[in-house]
């Protein structure tokens, strides 16, 4: 017997607003791109040639299964001459599922920031609600990042294949991928606990909590347990995490740390105050030695 | 007649130790004197402290802890800053005068003697409830905009250093005038120091 997926692939439609094609460059840097589409009909995709063009699509004669929307909504936003927002509308009405790929889709995001007027993500403009969508709340799974993770697009459409429940968070996030926050998993972990500074960027030793503006702690995320390219993310090269896959994103001084009187103005995630400051107090009493310099001339010997 | 209770017997000698403490130093005080002044056998004063370097650990942490409630009920007061370091300055005042021996025990025992604190006192372990609070206090100077963004050592130090002169002078019997009549210029040079600057 065969199963219904396999008689009919579920019908894949990839659209774009305002956008840098940051997500659809990423999503093609996923490893299992070509067994992941193959369980698809992909009827537009803005990286590749598919069986349609790109006007049998803004025309509105074909209907999906599975809505991607990556980029800032605009209504105003016209694509070939067609608004784009009756083009969503009329997708969104078929489509089982659909996923904002992107802050910019989740959140309004970097398009939205300098000129805000008729721009949001799909439910949301930075943290507040729209009403735009509203009535297919029930299908969006926001997929926040700059740009997400390709694996996040990867599991997303794998739980959708398999009938899978995506249990979501508040601004509609898979919990699974954003229930972690980017600081588990961080390397950077030991010199967090003992409030040593990186100093600089691009070291292997310090926290970039410090000075550096690093949002990890504070920021849902599962870029140190999902790996970037499978190997790597922003803190264990040293990079600050930008908190960009927060309704907040894009703040600005990515690179500095904002500080009252030497204190943390933002502190980790779900801490309080209090409770932080008295644990920072303790922890900077002791100084471990392993941690104060490079850990490759830690007890070297020749 | 009630029971004195063992917590009660506890706050005794912690009221004691901090007296014997803060008037004759903390080695010239002794385990039977601060029985004694309780009115407790050595022995039974054992089953409270094992030595007098846990009760001198424990004193300060108490102090810690009465400074660092009083300092958080005014920093959750709906008030400006400049109204919360009157009141801070106040408050520390008012504890100098009604109870001296915690800030003569804070600067005589606590500072001076660092060899009894070494261990498990490090830093600011035990005094982490009170710095803790005054974290707080310029943390929310500088987020409403009333307070210059600092060092946090410049500020405190600033703060506090200048809380504990006036105290020692006081202590020293050099002022002139109450300690209550000062607090008012007190607090405004406090204020016109640490203010958010044009």
């Amino acid at each position: 017997m065969h199963s219904k997926l396999e008689t009919k692939k579920p019908k894949l439609l990839w659209l774009q607003g305002l956008t840098c094609n940051g997500n659809t460059h990423s999503f093609l840097n996923l490893n299992s791109l070509d067994t992941l589409l193959e369980q698809f009909e992909i009827l537009y995709f803005p990286a590749f040639a598919t069986d349609y063009t790109y006007e049998d699509i803004l025309t509105c004669k074909l209907s999906c299964d599975v809505l991607i929307f990556e980029g800032t909504y605009d209504s105003t936003l016209q694509r070939g001459g067609i608004l784009l927002a009756d083009v969503l509308q009329h997708y969104a009405k078929s489509a089982k599922y659909i996923i904002g790929a992107g802050t910019c889709a989740s959140f309004g995001g970097m398009f939205a920031e300098m000129n805000p007027q008729n721009k949001s993500g799909l439910l949301f403009k930075k943290g507040e609600w729209v009403t735009t969508f509203e009535m297919y709340k029930e299908k969006i799974i926001n997929l926040s990042g700059c740009p997400m993770h390709p694996e996040w697009m990867a599991y997303t459409l794998q739980m959708i294949l398999h009938h899978k429940t995506i249990l979501l968070d508040e601004l509609y996030r898979p919990q699974e991928l954003y229930g972690y926050l980017s600081h588990h998993g961080c390397t950077r972990n030991e010199y967090f606990e003992w409030k040593v500074d990186a100093k600089n960027f691009g070291t292997k030793e310090g926290c970039l909590f410090y000075e550096q503006g690093c949002r990890g702690p504070m920021t849902h995320a599962s870029c140190n347990k999902i790996l970037w390219n499978e190997v790597s993310s922003k803190t264990r090269i040293g990079t600050p995490c930008l908190g960009c896959t927060e309704s907040d994103f894009p703040r600005t001084h990515f690179f500095t740390t904002k500080t009252n009187m030497s204190i943390p103005q933002d502190i980790p995630f779900d801490v309080p105050k209090r409770s932080y400051l008295t644990m920072v107090g303790i922890a900077k009493t002791f100084h471990i030695k392993r941690l104060e310099g490079k850990l490759i001339d830690y007890k070297t010997t020749h | 007649m009630a029971r004195i209770t063992k917590e009660e017997r506890k706050q005794g000698i912690i009221n004691a130790a901090l007296q014997l403490f803060s008037e004759r130093g903390f080695y010239i005080t002794t385990i039977p004197d601060i029985a004694q002044k309780v009115g407790m056998s050595v022995g039974n004063f054992y089953n409270y402290f094992t030595s007098k370097d846990i009760l001198a650990k424990e004193l300060i942490i108490y102090i810690s802890e009465y400074l660092g409630q009083s300092i958080r009920e005014i920093n959750e007061e709906d008030i400006s800053t400049e109204q919360k370091i009157h009141k801070i300055v106040s408050m520390y005042f008012a504890m100098a005068e009604e109870k001296p021996e915690m800030i003569e025990y804070f600067l005589r025992v606590y500072l001076s003697n660092r060899e009894v604190f070494a261990d498990g006192c490090e830093g600011m372990i035990c005094v982490s409830p009170f710095v803790t609070e005054m974290m707080i206090f310029f943390n929310d100077g500088v987020e409403k905009d009333e307070l210059h963004n600092q060092d946090f050592f410049s500020a405190f130090g600033l703060f506090m250093g200048y809380l504990g002169g006036m105290v020692f002078l006081f202590g020293e019997k050099i002022l002139p005038e109450p300690l209550d009549n000062y607090k008012d210029s007190i607090s405004q040079n406090i204020y016109n120091a640490l203010k958010t600057r044009d």
